[in-house]
């Protein structure tokens, strides 16, 4: 039989019971749109995860105090590990691909401009922090390359803090109050927004060194370091380990990539899709028991006809084929139907909700065609299978 | 052309053996024009079956044209059957949703014929049997005559060696009745090997060779 021949059989055959054809197609269709819709949703957050993740630049590593290991035995006084400073922070410059090193202290502290007050995170950084994260400077300038160990007290406000203090003012030069010393505005930062609940733009950046006597701290809270694209990321890890090794005499810091942490949330979100993926599948199941109910309907009305063809010289195979062939059409069909009702929602979503990350994935689209395919030959093999064995003789007798 | 030896066919109805067929032994030559006369239940529309390969036999040998077609697989089966025999039956079995056209190019599909070739041949038979004006009708749209004809048409096209026809006229009148005897006779006379099931006597009378049958038994022949 030529495939032509065959899809011209199938089609007339569902084109004969069109109301039944359409609605057993839309069992698919309902089951692919919501698989779409699903994954497109859970693409969308999956990518919208990441550039938030991202956004600081994807070569940073970031390097906190303390082991994050359980040992055996306890320490006991060896066990305190060594804070980290600014002077580690300093020798971690030397490694040749660091292109920014950036110490970081966070505290909160009383800011004051005049007569207003705002409590607030405050920052203690590196002069490189701009270059490191990815931040840009809305005016003025960034804190400069002082002696790391007695800066200037120079501050730099976040968009939203400069707004709560100096409202139309011009901040640039102004004198403000941290924690009861003084410091000089000198920038303000361009607005970076929230980062899972981190208001970047309602701080204060003031150099590393002037905040850990603020917040009377020994050590840093984190020292980040931006490597040279391109660099393995296990040699930048190395030589870091090496560094601060020879600094406090054993390895007692914790070395963070962000390579790493996107690896691990990657793994995660991909869960999440394929979760929401298996959601929709159960719809696309309902779809496939449709498929099954009407074919068997089908085969048991034509029997005749099965017999007939059986007569007329069809091998058994032939006649799987046909009846195969109609619930792929169905499966098929109602799976493009779905395409484009999922896409189109989709869509309209994402015009009715800009907020709502939607992701429209061409391997979900494709896959999801596919599973209808496949859910066709699944859910059609079963009934043609049946319309096969047939014995001939009793089914041209049949009523 | 056609030998039967020693078939027998039982079947299983709840806990009880029955001989649709038993013992038939039966040789037919090419061209003959046979009829097969019995009450019902006498086994007439098993060996129709048996003949035309739709069924299998319990024990025995069937050989067409010298081979042993019993021990076929499927698809050679379906081959013969496509290919060298046409069956008509007594409801017609036309496929509603197609053409009579269409109806009569079914072997020709399935045989995987190209279109233009097939079409010239179901144009060719359908005017041979006055019914190329029907081609485009559904079969809902055709008397009773017309569509055994459409059914005798499609039994053809494969210009087949035997015909089996079984009951043809049962569902028809009597005037289309004649018509399709006259054309399976008319076909019958033009080589085709014609083995006709009826339980309508007159009509069985036609036939050179007349077979009676009781019990899954030719009880007696009788010849014109």
């Amino acid at each position: 039989m030529r495939i032509q021949d065959l899809l011209n059989l199938t089609s007339r055959s569902l084109i004969a019971h069109r109301l039944r054809s359409l609605l057993t197609s839309l069992g698919i269709a309902i089951g692919v749109a919501a698989m779409v819709l699903l994954t497109s949703i859970g693409e969308g957050v999956h990518q919208f995860m990441l550039a938030e993740f991202t956004q600081f630049g994807t070569t940073l590593v970031g390097i906190n105090p303390g082991k994050a290991t359980t040992a055996g035995t306890s320490m006991g006084a060896f066990g305190t590990s060594r804070p980290l400073t600014i002077a580690d922070a300093e020798a971690l410059k030397r490694l040749p691909y660091a292109r920014a090193v950036v110490p970081l202290v966070q505290g909160n502290a009383e800011v004051e401009a005049g007569n207003r007050r705002r409590r607030t995170t405050i920052y203690g950084v590196g002069h490189q922090m701009p270059k490191a994260f990815n931040m840009a400077v809305k005016s003025g300038r960034f804190l400069p390359d002082d002696d790391p160990t007695a800066p200037r007290a120079f501050a730099v406000l976040g968009s939203k803090m400069r707004h709560e203090l100096f409202a139309k003012e011009n901040p640039l030069g102004q004198r403000i109050t941290i924690g009861g010393s003084r410091y000089r505005v000198i920038g303000v930062m361009a607005s970076k927004g929230s980062i899972l609940g981190f208001d970047l733009d309602d701080t204060v950046y003031i150099p590393a060194a002037r905040a850990l006597s603020l917040f009377n701290n020994e050590s840093l809270v984190e020292i980040d370091i931006m490597y040279a694209e391109g660099t393995p990321v296990d040699k930048v890890v190395k030589g870091i380990e090496d560094i601060l090794k020879a600094r406090h005499g054993r390895d007692d810091v914790t070395i963070t990539t962000q390579a790493q942490m996107l690896e691990v949330l990657g793994s995660i979100l991909n869960v999440l899709t394929f979760a929401v993926a298996a959601i929709g599948g159960i719809s696309l199941l309902v779809g496939a028991i449709g498929i099954i109910t009407i074919m068997t309907i089908s085969i048991n009305e034509r029997t005749n006809e099965i017999g007939l063809l059986r007569a007329l010289g069809a091998k058994q195979s032939q006649v799987l084929t046909l009846f195969l062939g109609e619930a792929v059409v169905l499966a098929a069909v109602g799976g493009l139907a779905g395409l484009l009702l999922g896409v189109g929602i989709a869509q309209l979503l994402h015009i009715v909700l800009p907020e709502l990350p939607i992701h429209i994935s061409m391997f979900y689209i494709i896959f999801a065609e596919m599973v209808a395919v496949v859910i066709g030959i699944l859910a059609g093999v079963f009934p043609a299978r049946r319309a096969a064995k047939m014995d001939p003789v009793e089914a041209l007798r049949a009523e | 052309m056609i030998t039967l030896k020693n078939i027998h066919r039982n079947f299983q109805v709840g806990d009880q053996l029955v001989h649709a067929l038993d013992d038939v032994n039966l040789t037919i030559s090419a061209g003959e024009y046979l009829s097969i006369m019995g009450p019902s239940g006498s086994g007439k529309s098993t060996l129709l079956n048996l003949l035309g390969l739709l069924d299998r036999p319990s024990a025995g040998s069937y050989h067409l044209n010298g081979r042993d077609v019993t021990s076929l697989s499927d698809i050679e089966q379906a081959q013969v059957r496509n290919q060298e025999i046409g069956f008509v039956f007594q409801m017609f079995h036309l496929v509603p949703r197609l053409t009579a056209a269409e109806n009569v190019e079914l072997p020709l599909i399935l045989a995987g014929i190209e279109p233009a070739q097939r079409h010239a041949q179901v144009e060719a038979v359908m005017q041979e049997l006055h019914i190329s004006d029907r081609s485009h009708h559904k079969p809902d749209q055709l008397s009773g005559g017309q569509r055994q004809r459409v059914a005798i048409a499609r039994a053809t096209i494969n210009q087949p060696k035997i015909l089996l026809a079984d009951e043809p006229t049962g569902n028809l009148d009597r005037k289309s009745g004649q018509d399709v005897i006259h054309l399976l006779e008319d076909l019958n006379r033009r080589g085709i090997t014609l083995i006709m099931v009826t339980h309508d006597a007159e009509i069985g009378q036609r036939a050179q060779r007349q077979l009676h049958m009781m019990d899954g038994a030719i009880t007696h022949e009788q010849s014109a």
